[in-house]
């Protein structure tokens, strides 16, 4: 079963990753002989199997939900990690097209 | 200073009787490490000032004598969180990002009064087997710098064996602390999943994704992992109760020991010498008492497909963080939000983290989901149910780690299948969930073998039990690659 390229470009827009054309070729041609050699896993029967998603039996892991000060050296190192900020909140450009590259 | 020729515990009753201080040695680490990394290309990011400024903190405070770990150095994998030091899992997405917390492993390195030297070099988001997909640079195996050191974590691997540090740790999703260990010829441990807390690890596939120990010997193994178990409120899959001194069986040989010998871990496709260096050591295991006898993993031949499936999966997921809003590096070119994400992780992963997160959110979307997700999961029963049968009646499993020895840098690059298919005998380990040793071997043309002990869930005491039998009964451990050095 072949991946198509339309195919490979929607995933690419699900995953937010945009390819050339020539990137979406190779990735097409190389997701279709990946997804081949998963293919293998047909031919085992797995009627009644089921799934593991996970090692260890989850259980919740519950704790009170006690408000914690906030250390405030914390808090400029964590903006310091943050690619734009603006009076101590994290800056981003307009969530719509308006052709002004401003987070106003 | 480098670490072939002093073990842990001559330069520990050093430390100890002060004919040597943490502060020096951590300086004439550094002085060498240097040196020899110019050539190896190991780390990514050294913190020498921390280190001096660690050490001598040490050594003010005492170096506790019954604490083997104390005033050593260490280096550490740099997809483990290091609080305000640089970690970037070898991706451009985080090239400027200093983490503000330490990892829970960080935290019980410092508590043990460890000293980090610096971050290790890597896959990027320990996706390959050859480091050779770090974003920043190729790093070289000590013992042929035309070959790879094998990957993920192919950085902390070549520190420890060039000498260049006693200790480093790495993670282990489908293999990147054994198949690097055993293309450098050291000592590396993947324990069970759940052992040690992965809170502060950057997840790839979160329920495969191990922290685990790199040493020059299995003891100085086993006496690391000691101090990083435990179970951690901050990671839920971690699990406590099955605490034990790693260390307490190692001189209790292998009499009597019942070890199974997959036929599917010698088929086709593993190189001769491989195969050799394995029959050779279950010979050497019998000689010692131990009995081998052939067992099966009908289900192995699935675990590629099985594993890439999942991993990716659970990476599509977990990378969706990486959106160039509140860290790492953000697209300059972006007009607007949507730009913002898909711009940052088009320029900021590279080529095979595309890949993964592309085959993960295939494997997942709609029309999809049952043929691959669904499928691999019960295929992943099925293998867990494999190694199950064999633990009835034995007591561990011997094979190789990887299926050929360490290959040439820029070989297997361009190809993905050809890379997906040498993790073949390392990924059940981690479907299963299991512990897995690799351990010196042997050597063809000058190349080390890696053998891998698998143990059953929480019994990684047998595991070195085993592998220090071994390794005190042949001499792969004691050879050294000549680009260290010799002084």
């Amino acid at each position: 079963m072949a991946i198509s390229k339309e195919q490979v470009s929607h995933v690419a827009n699900l995953a937010r990753l945009s390819f050339n054309d020539e990137e979406l070729s190779q990735f097409t041609d190389q997701m279709s002989k990946i997804t081949n050699m998963f293919n293998q896993l047909q031919e085992v029967d797995t009627t009644d199997v089921e799934p593991m998603t996970h090692v260890v039996d989850l259980v919740n892991v519950v704790r009170d939900d006690v408000p914690a000060p906030a250390d405030p050296e914390e808090r400029t190192a964590l903006l310091n990690n943050a690619p734009d900020t603006e009076d101590g909140y994290i800056k981003v450009p307009a969530i719509f097209n308006n052709g002004e590259d401003s987070a106003e | 200073m480098n670490f072939f020729d002093n073990d842990l515990t001559t330069i520990h009753n050093q430390l100890v009787n002060h004919e040597l201080t943490s502060y020096e040695l951590t300086k004439q680490t550094i002085e060498a490490l240097k040196a020899t990394d110019q050539k190896i290309g190991a780390f990514l990011t050294l913190d020498e000032e921390n280190a001096l400024a660690t050490a001598k903190a040490i050594d003010e405070k005492g170096i506790d004598a019954t604490n083997l770990l104390a005033g050593i150095p260490i280096a550490i994998k740099d997809n483990i969180m290091t609080k305000n030091l640089r970690t970037t899992a070898a991706s451009k997405i985080l090239e400027n990002f200093t983490p503000v917390y330490d990892a829970t492993v960080m935290e019980k390195v410092h508590a043990n009064d460890l000293v980090v030297i610096g971050k290790t070099n890597m896959d990027e988001f320990a996706m390959g087997g050859s480091t050779e997909n770090s974003a920043f640079k190729v790093t070289k195996n000590p013992w042929d710098t035309t070959k790879v050191p094998g990957g993920s974590s192919g950085g902390s691997a070549a520190a420890v064996s060039a000498g260049m540090v006693p200790f480093a740790l790495g993670s282990d999703t489908g293999g990147s602390i054994r198949q690097p260990a055993s293309f450098t010829g050291v000592v590396g441990m993947k324990p069970t999943y759940g052992r040690i807390s992965r809170w502060g690890l950057i997840a790839f596939g979160s329920s495969l994704d191990q922290i685990g120990p790199f040493s020059r010997s299995v003891k100085d193994n086993a006496a690391l992992l000691n101090v990083l178990v435990g179970e951690d409120k901050r990671d839920g899959t971690s699990v406590g109760g099955h605490e034990a001194d790693f260390t307490a069986k190692l001189d209790a040989g292998v009499k009597g020991l019942r070890i199974g010998l997959p036929k599917e871990y010698l088929g086709a496709g593993v190189q001769q010498e491989v195969k050799d260096a394995i029959l050779a050591a279950a010979a050497k295991y019998r000689e010692l008492g131990a009995t081998v006898d052939e067992v099966s993993l009908p289900h192995s031949k699935y675990g590629v497909a099985a594993y890439y499936i999942i991993s990716s999966s659970e990476a599509s997921s977990n990378l969706q963080r990486f959106d160039g809003i509140r860290y790492g590096v953000r697209a300059q070119d972006a007009k607007n939000l949507d730009d913002v994400y898909v711009h940052s992780r088009t320029q900021g992963f590279g080529p095979e983290v595309k890949r993964r997160i592309m085959l993960g959110m295939y494997s997942l979307s709609a029309g999809y989901y049952d043929a691959y997700f669904k499928k691999a999961a019960q295929v992943r029963t099925l293998m867990r149910q494999d190694f199950a049968n064999i633990f009835k009646d034995h007591d561990l499993i011997l094979g190789p780690v990887a299926p050929t020895t360490a290959y040439g840098i820029g070989e297997d690059v361009t190809d993905p299948l050809t890379m997906y298919a040498g993790d073949v005998l390392s990924v059940p380990v981690n479907l299963a969930g299991l512990p897995g040793l690799s351990l010196p071997a042997g050597f063809a043309n000058g190349l080390p073998i890696g053998m891998q002990l698998i143990g059953k869930s929480f019994d990684e005491t047998t595991l070195y039990q085993a592998g220090y039998a071994f390794e005190q009964a042949t001499d792969f451990h004691k050879q050294v690659p000549t680009l260290g050095g010799n002084d």
